[in-house]
């Protein structure tokens, strides 16, 4: 297993956001997280970078606890994060952005430069202006593009269609599909289960901080309980 | 603007419910308010002195004056906000735009180099010394501070404690504490050790505490200024108590055959700073500039952001917070050796304060801007004093330091002379975009 969290418990303060979850992640899946607002999605995806800290259990990175480790020693390792909320520098141009997302490695940049740029031709083209004056959609792509540029080989995902046009939601997938076949493990955080389940190989389904469900994707899929709490059929 | 859209000729009564009447009502009972406020205090044989002395004289009229004319300058603006906002964009970007011809930009800081030197040789006695105590220190000050405030975005509210470490460690290596050092040192090369200490301190107090964002930073740095300033009162036996230290001697160089001895006189140590001046200028524009300044650029607009691609957040913060220390070290050593005594009383949080006002208003972020915004300010009261207006009492500084600086708020606010940077930022943050605001970091709990 490339990721493997086990019985990963954290506390903000009295309450526990995450109650003992266990997930893992192979080299080359795309595996999908589903719940609902405050489920533990968020928390889960901050505990494997190293801005929450776990209370208990254990995350191992390639054999390794990264458990203790500081965020920036947890992107050196390879893990790259698209956080929620896309949270790119607004005052910073495209280029500006997508290198600061390089930061911690040296030498020539202009690989990954093209390779975010093919990915997404649209940065390409916007390269000199700030993030802030991008669309929401152009936002989520620096996002994902920052993490890129890491050259990481997990690359997490924080609800990468929140708040976006139904037209990028779909482009954004595809990338994602894009992204997997170079090679990169992806663990994404989803409230839109039908596409991310589409997506993905396998999920796990967070309700209130411990893991409800877990199986292949496309069972899930047809789970009547994830229709009706997920994808919005036969719901109250 | 929606009052710039309503008829002027229409009734009266219009007129008294619109915006312009609200301000009007506000702008002149602010006044009065400054007026008593500044006036003079009442007595127990005249109790009500405070009120008749200020608005029964024309003084009361100076500052309705200057209430109708902020009235004024207000509703011109909300009229014709854009003609200014344009003009004024105009007013910045043409030296701006000249400057960016490099041979202009190196004439024209010879022309400022050049008179920064001349200039002070033709001022009296007195304004030399104000030149050093007053302004060339807080020019430094500020710079400082405009590092850890103004790149990295840290609200350091006990900045002026690192002036405190740098002027006790001169008086400590120069034999002027009680207790003494392993060997007496000329104060001039006390300055690499005093600037180290506050180097450590600021290394010391930020590793730990750097860790918490935007308001806990701020009460830690209060409560560090604070205990600073104590310790220096109580612990007698090391520090010399609330008497303070005399006795701190002036620089003096000897290297081979050069020999050059600092003395009472302001000039020499204006030179001193100012070469001192200069090179922070130069070290702090090629760092903003810099991966470590796009560092805090990255940290300032959205720390979490910052730490998910990568950067080690906490080394460039206690970066900035240690170099922003070690300047106000520096300064430190040299006021001790120009003055020759400190007390704890110099060291106070208003102090602190006063340098954070410094560089809000000249502009965050701004290296010329700081400098600019340090050294009217610091001349200013001093201008104000020599000729006194509308019965300028120098100890009501801070109430005229606040008004200017929440007129400054309203009307400009990322300060005199905004760095490009930052005032797009805090373009964004009023129209609610991004995490960066007028002084603090990107904040927000993780979750």
């Amino acid at each position: 297993m490339l990721l493997e969290l086990s019985d990963v418990e954290v506390r903000y303060g009295s309450i526990r956001a995450l109650k003992g979850i266990s997930v893992s992640v192979a080299e080359g899946e795309i595996v999908t997280l589903l719940g609902a607002n405050g489920a533990g999605k968020t928390t889960t995806l901050h505990t494997i970078s190293g801005l929450v800290r776990a209370s208990s259990g254990s995350i191992r990175f390639d054999g390794r606890d990264i458990g203790a480790l500081a965020p920036h020693q947890v992107v050196a390792l390879g893990i790259g994060h698209a956080p929620e909320g896309r949270r790119i520098f607004p005052r910073m141009s495209v280029a500006e952005n997508l290198e600061m997302g390089a930061y911690q490695r040296r030498g020539s940049l202009r690989e990954d430069f093209e390779r975010v740029f093919e990915l997404f031709p649209v940065l390409a083209e916007r390269s000199k202006q700030e993030g802030g004056t991008l669309s929401g959609g152009e936002q989520q792509m620096l996002s994902i593009g920052r993490a890129l540029m890491s050259e990481p080989r997990l690359l997490l995902l924080d609800e990468p269609s929140m708040g976006l046009a139904p037209m990028f939601v779909t482009k954004i997938f595809h990338v994602l599909r894009d992204i997997s076949e170079r090679g990169v493990t992806i663990l994404v955080v989803e409230q839109n289960a039908a596409q991310a389940l589409a997506l993905a190989q396998r999920g796990y389904v967070l309700e209130t901080g411990s893991i409800a469900m877990s199986d292949q994707a496309g069972t899930l899929l047809r789970d009547p309980r994830v229709r009706a709490a997920y994808l919005g059929e036969g719901a109250a | 603007m929606s009052a710039g859209l309503q008829p002027r000729t229409g009734s009266a009564a219009r007129f008294w419910r619109s915006t312009d009447a609200r301000r009007l009502f506000g702008c002149v009972v602010g006044a009065l308010v400054v007026a008593v406020m500044t006036g003079p205090s009442g007595s127990a044989s005249a109790p009500t002195s405070g009120f008749t002395g200020s608005l029964f004289r024309p003084r009361a009229f100076v500052f309705v004056a200057l209430g109708l004319a902020l009235w004024a300058v207000m509703t011109f603006r909300s009229r014709f906000g854009d003609v200014v906002r344009r003009a004024n964009d105009r007013i910045i970007a043409t030296p701006r735009q000249l400057l960016v011809n490099r041979w202009y930009r190196y004439i024209f800081y010879l022309a400022v180099f050049a008179f920064a030197i001349w200039y002070p040789t033709i001022l009296s006695g007195y304004w030399q010394e104000v030149l050093v105590d007053q302004i060339g220190v807080f020019v430094l000050l500020a710079l400082g501070l405009n590092v850890v405030v103004g790149y990295a975005g840290l609200l350091d509210l006990g900045y002026i404690a690192f002036y405190a470490i740098g002027a006790y460690s001169a008086a400590y290596w120069t034999g002027a504490l009680p207790i003494h050092p392993p060997m007496h040192l000329n104060p001039f090369w006390a300055i690499p050790l005093a600037v180290l200490a506050a180097m450590l301190a600021g290394v010391v107090l930020g590793s730990p505490t750097l860790r918490l964002r935007g308001d806990y930073l701020a009460i830690v740095t209060l409560g560090f200024g604070e205990i600073i300033q104590i310790v220096a009162t109580n612990l007698t036996g090391v520090t010399g108590g609330s008497q303070g230290v005399i006795g701190i001697p002036h620089f003096s160089l000897h290297v081979d055959s050069l020999k050059y001895v600092w003395h009472v006189k302001a000039l020499p140590y204006y030179y001193l700073l100012l070469v001192f001046v200069v090179i922070a200028l130069a070290a702090f524009r090629s760092l903003e500039r810099s991966r470590v300044g796009r560092c805090w650029a990255a940290i300032r607009e959205d720390e979490v952001a910052a730490e998910a691609s990568g950067i080690n957040v906490l080394k460039y913060k206690v970066m900035a917070f240690s170099i922003g220390a070690s300047t106000s070290g520096f300064a430190g050593i040299l006021t001790a050796s120009k003055i020759g005594f400190i007390e704890p009383g110099d060291f106070t949080v208003q102090l602190s304060i006063l340098i954070l006002v410094l560089v809000v208003f000249g502009g965050m972020g701004s290296l010329i801007g700081a400098a600019m915004g340090a050294a009217v300010l610091q001349w200013l009261p001093q201008f104000l004093r020599v000729h006194p207006l509308f019965g300028f009492q120098p100890q009501d500084l801070f109430i005229y330091l606040g008004a200017l600086l929440v007129v400054m708020m309203i009307f400009r606010p990322a300060g005199i002379v905004p760095s490009r940077r930052r005032r797009s930022e805090i373009g964004l943050a009023e129209h609610g975009v991004g995490t960066a605001d007028a002084m603090s970091a990107a904040g927000g709990p993780v979750a």
